[in-house]
């Protein structure tokens, strides 16, 4: 009841035209910045820190907040008409998505990702407004072994993208290790395969590299099948949103994600990729459409990513505001800005500035409502991208991903690596092999690697930390189950099916 | 291309809002250029955007024009600053302790001797704490255990090699523990740290007193002792001196002028930055962000420069690191 009365205050502050104003601007500010790869919301933020002089601190939170939530929308945008994805959380959302758009799909690809988003963004808003203590307890629990165990199930889980052949697919996971190895090593500061350039001291940026093998790639291999004469995107076919089947096998996806989203983006160091793998992952598992997947694209690999990454946008906001942790760019951006104010973000944040905190909270709701509002119309407007005629439309791809790479880290080095990427990408269309794995790899193996060897610095080299730790245990367990599980399950079937002649000691 | 329209329509929208921001400016003021080697955000980026903000409320110059290369503790804009920025006597560059350490610990081809130091600002000081479960009362405590096995210990900070770890070895050093024996978990930034250690996941932790503060206030962490050179008001904690480690550290930020200025921009601007750093503005932006003053500047700088290096030099190479 308390929370409802602080969160009916809460409206009262964020309702006032002012702070609307603010955050009808943050939240278009915010869809503009998720379009273009590159200019994320932590940068955009960064650059509008000097509004703080000037405005009061509720406003300028809701202008964050508002382009925070936005770019989550925005991202997925790019991804899905142009297989471009502008932020790292809507990498997985390119895999289907742009398979949609080339079905003619897109718009309801759209669709389920900016009602996904909405869903998704509502209900984790709802949980940092009553679950927050108790998310952030869970969250505590996490220390090293716990993330290293949850990073072997995520490996385990996201073999099901690693597409036909394993041997292709586990070879492009493994360029991905490498290319996620690359600059200084937190662990020990010393560079790894950097080749004494300190261009890659800080690593390859996973957008440039997304970016790359998937824009890139893709227009090289267009490019090059041009004559063999047909053009493969089908500009829309049926209604522009959501059919009722399509609605049907959105739903399930929206919530499932919300419920990955929200606990993983909570973590310390969770982060919104990770919730998108899985998410797809199992959307991909209990799909009744399977063959969609990877070639007309399938609605449910959308929404469950979609709606993971707006839920664990949500999740960063409960260790910022209950215990002033940042776990993203972002947070820790927002943060500082707390500090412009001469407010220092911790536990007691919630108890001292209960204005700020919960006008906040429900200006995240307001922002959630004026981003669908302002995205559903839109939808019609960007599938008529996909009417401009290939070479046209692959040449203005090419444009901007190179743009939008150099907006990274105005960097010329990051030029030339995103088109040796688009050469390997086309390489790897052309021969086969997935790119999405490669993506994975990179994300997936530093932190792994960082937290087993933090584990293991903690614990002075002891194994048993991995089983011993009860959360640890149970996520190593699920792994195992995720990996001979569907095993078992085949072999049993087998042997039901075929009955009795196969009963040893039959002769 | 419509989304390219829309893009740069609320761009311009947003430099419009940061337009209409800036005060009226002074025509007489100079302006100038401040060039970050990190990403916008971190204490460096506040560090150039704050001094912008103070110099123009003071009329101090009519506007000022940041840019970021980020990466790799400096290392990656270093080298820019030093060959790009050649020789103009109207700018910046933002420093610190952390740059000294990614220099020797990345084996950087450019140092900070290439550069015409201005002015040390601001540093933090660290602090020593420990959940309020520990055992560890006092940082004698602390001590005793890291003498008895410093495997047992494990410590969580910043990043290898940066001003926190180079904290925990000093303080080993000085205690007699050889560095190389140290337990240290990095994490990257403050917040997940601070996560290990509110988790209990670690024994103790190391890093600026302004990431541990609330913590600290709330009693989730016991604060043992503080690197500053003397007791801080409202800090309820002795300084490691008085704690019998003779060590004291702030993580200092500083500003340098390119290679190749004249001497005569040199001193106007250590004169520019001096006025600032003594301003109310200044004074009152620091106390926000829990920097404290510590301005030295031309000569004296340059002096302190070469003592730190050669002392974060010694340390790094006892961890291992360089």
């Amino acid at each position: 009841m308390e929370t409802l009365s602080h969160l009916a205050h809460g409206f009262s502050v964020a309702f006032t035209p002012v702070n609307l104003m603010w955050c009808l601007l943050g939240t278009t500010l915010g869809t503009a910045i998720g379009v273009l790869p590159g200019l994320g919301p932590a940068l955009t933020i960064a650059l509008l820190l000097p509004i703080t002089y000037q405005v009061a601190p509720e406003a300028s939170f809701i202008l964050f907040a508002g382009i925070y939530y936005g770019a989550m929308y925005g991202g997925s945008t790019t991804s899905i008409l142009l297989n471009t994805p502008g932020e790292s959380a809507t990498i997985v959302t390119a895999l289907e998505g742009n398979r949609m758009a080339r079905s003619g799909r897109g718009g309801a690809a759209l669709a389920t990702s900016a009602i996904g988003s909405f869903v998704a963004g509502t209900l984790g808003t709802l949980g940092v407004a009553f679950l927050a203590p108790v998310v952030v307890k869970f969250a505590l629990s996490f220390g090293p072994a716990e993330y290293f165990s949850l990073m072997v199930l995520a490996f385990i889980t996201v073999s099901a993208v690693l597409g036909s052949s394993s041997v292709r697919g586990l070879t492009s996971l493994f360029v991905g290790f490498v290319i996620g190895m690359i600059g200084v090593d937190l662990q020990t500061g010393q560079p790894r395969f950097t080749f004494g350039m300190s261009q890659l001291l800080d690593g390859v940026d996973v957008i440039v590299v997304a970016v790359g093998l998937f824009a890139v790639g893709e227009t090289f291999y267009m490019a090059s099948r041009r004559y063999a004469g047909k053009d493969e995107i089908v500009p829309l076919k049926g209604s522009l949103y959501m059919t009722a089947a399509e609605w049907a096998r959105s739903w399930k996806a929206w919530l499932r994600g919300a419920l990955l989203g929200f606990p993983i983006g909570a973590l310390p160091a969770g982060g919104a990729e990770i919730p998108t793998f899985l998410s797809y992952a199992i959307e991909k598992k209990l799909s009744k459409h399977k063959e969609e997947f990877g070639t007309v694209g399938a609605i449910e690999g959308v929404a469950g990513p979609e709606a993971a990454n707006n839920a664990s946008a949500a999740g960063v906001l409960v260790p910022m505001l209950t215990l002033g942790l940042p776990t993203s760019a972002t947070a820790a951006i927002m943060l500082s800005a707390f500090q412009s104010y001469g407010i220092n973000p911790g536990p007691m944040l919630f108890m001292t500035q209960a204005n700020l905190v919960w006008g906040l909270i429900a200006s995240l709701f307001i922002a959630n409502i004026i981003l669908v509002i302002l995205n559903l119309p839109l939808i019609g407007l960007w599938v008529r991208l996909l009417k401009i005629p290939a070479p046209q439309l692959y040449a203005g791809i090419l444009v901007f991903a190179t743009v939008g790479t150099y907006g990274i880290s105005q960097s010329p080095t990051d030029l030339v690596i995103l088109y040796l990427l688009g050469g390997a990408g086309f390489l790897m269309r052309r021969f086969d092999f997935p790119t999405a794995p490669v993506i994975i790899g990179m994300i997936l193996w530093p932190l792994a690697e960082t937290q087993f060897r933090r584990a293991m610095t903690i614990s002075n080299g002891d194994w048993s930390v991995f089983y011993k730790h009860p959360l640890s245990l149970t996520l190593l367990t699920l792994a195992f189950i995720g990996l001979i599980g569907p095993h078992i399950y085949a072999f049993i079937e087998r042997r039901r099916t075929r009955g009795p002649e196969h009963v040893p000691g039959d002769a | 291309m419509l989304n390219r329209r829309r893009f740069l329509t609320s761009t311009g929208a947003a430099g419009f809002a940061a337009l209409h921001l800036s005060p009226a400016f002074a025509q007489d003021a100079p302006q100038i250029q401040i060039f970050v080697p990190a990403a916008p955000g971190g204490g460096w980026d506040q560090t150039a955007r704050t001094m912008d903000q103070v110099l123009r409320s003071e009329k101090l110059i009519s506007g000022s024009q940041i840019t970021n290369v980020g990466g790799a503790g400096g290392t990656v804009g270093l080298p820019q600053f030093i060959s790009q920025w050649n020789g103009k006597g109207n700018s910046l560059m933002v420093a610190g302790m952390v740059m000294v350490g990614a220099i020797i610990a990345n084996k950087s081809a450019n140092n900070l001797t290439e550069v015409t130091p201005i002015a040390r600002l601001t540093g933090e000081f660290e602090a020593l704490v420990v959940p309020a479960a520990s055992p560890f009362k006092t940082a004698a405590d602390f001590v005793a255990a890291l003498k008895a096995d410093p495997t047992k210990v494990p410590v969580a900070g910043g990043s290898a090699g940066g001003s926190d770890h180079i904290l925990f070895g000093l303080i080993a050093k000085t205690v007699g523990v050889p560095a190389a024996n140290l337990s240290y978990v990095p994490f990257a930034g403050g917040g997940e740290a601070l996560s290990a250690l509110l988790g209990n996941q670690v024994a103790a932790g190391i890093s600026g007193y302004g990431e541990f503060s609330e913590q600290v206030k709330a009693g989730a962490l016991r604060l043992l002792a503080i690197s500053a050179d003397k007791r801080q008001e409202g800090i309820d904690a002795p300084t490691l001196k008085e704690a019998g480690i003779d060590v004291e550290l702030f993580n200092w930020r500083g500003v340098f002028a390119p290679p190749g200025v004249s001497d005569a921009d040199k001193a106007a601007m250590i004169t520019l930055v001096e006025t600032m750093a003594k301003s109310d503005a200044w004074a009152t932006e620091c106390k926000n962000r829990n920097w404290t003053q510590i301005l030295l500047t031309g000569d004296d700088y340059a002096k302190f420069l070469a003592e730190d290096t050669a002392r974060i030099a010694a340390i790094l190479k006892d961890l291992g690191l360089a």
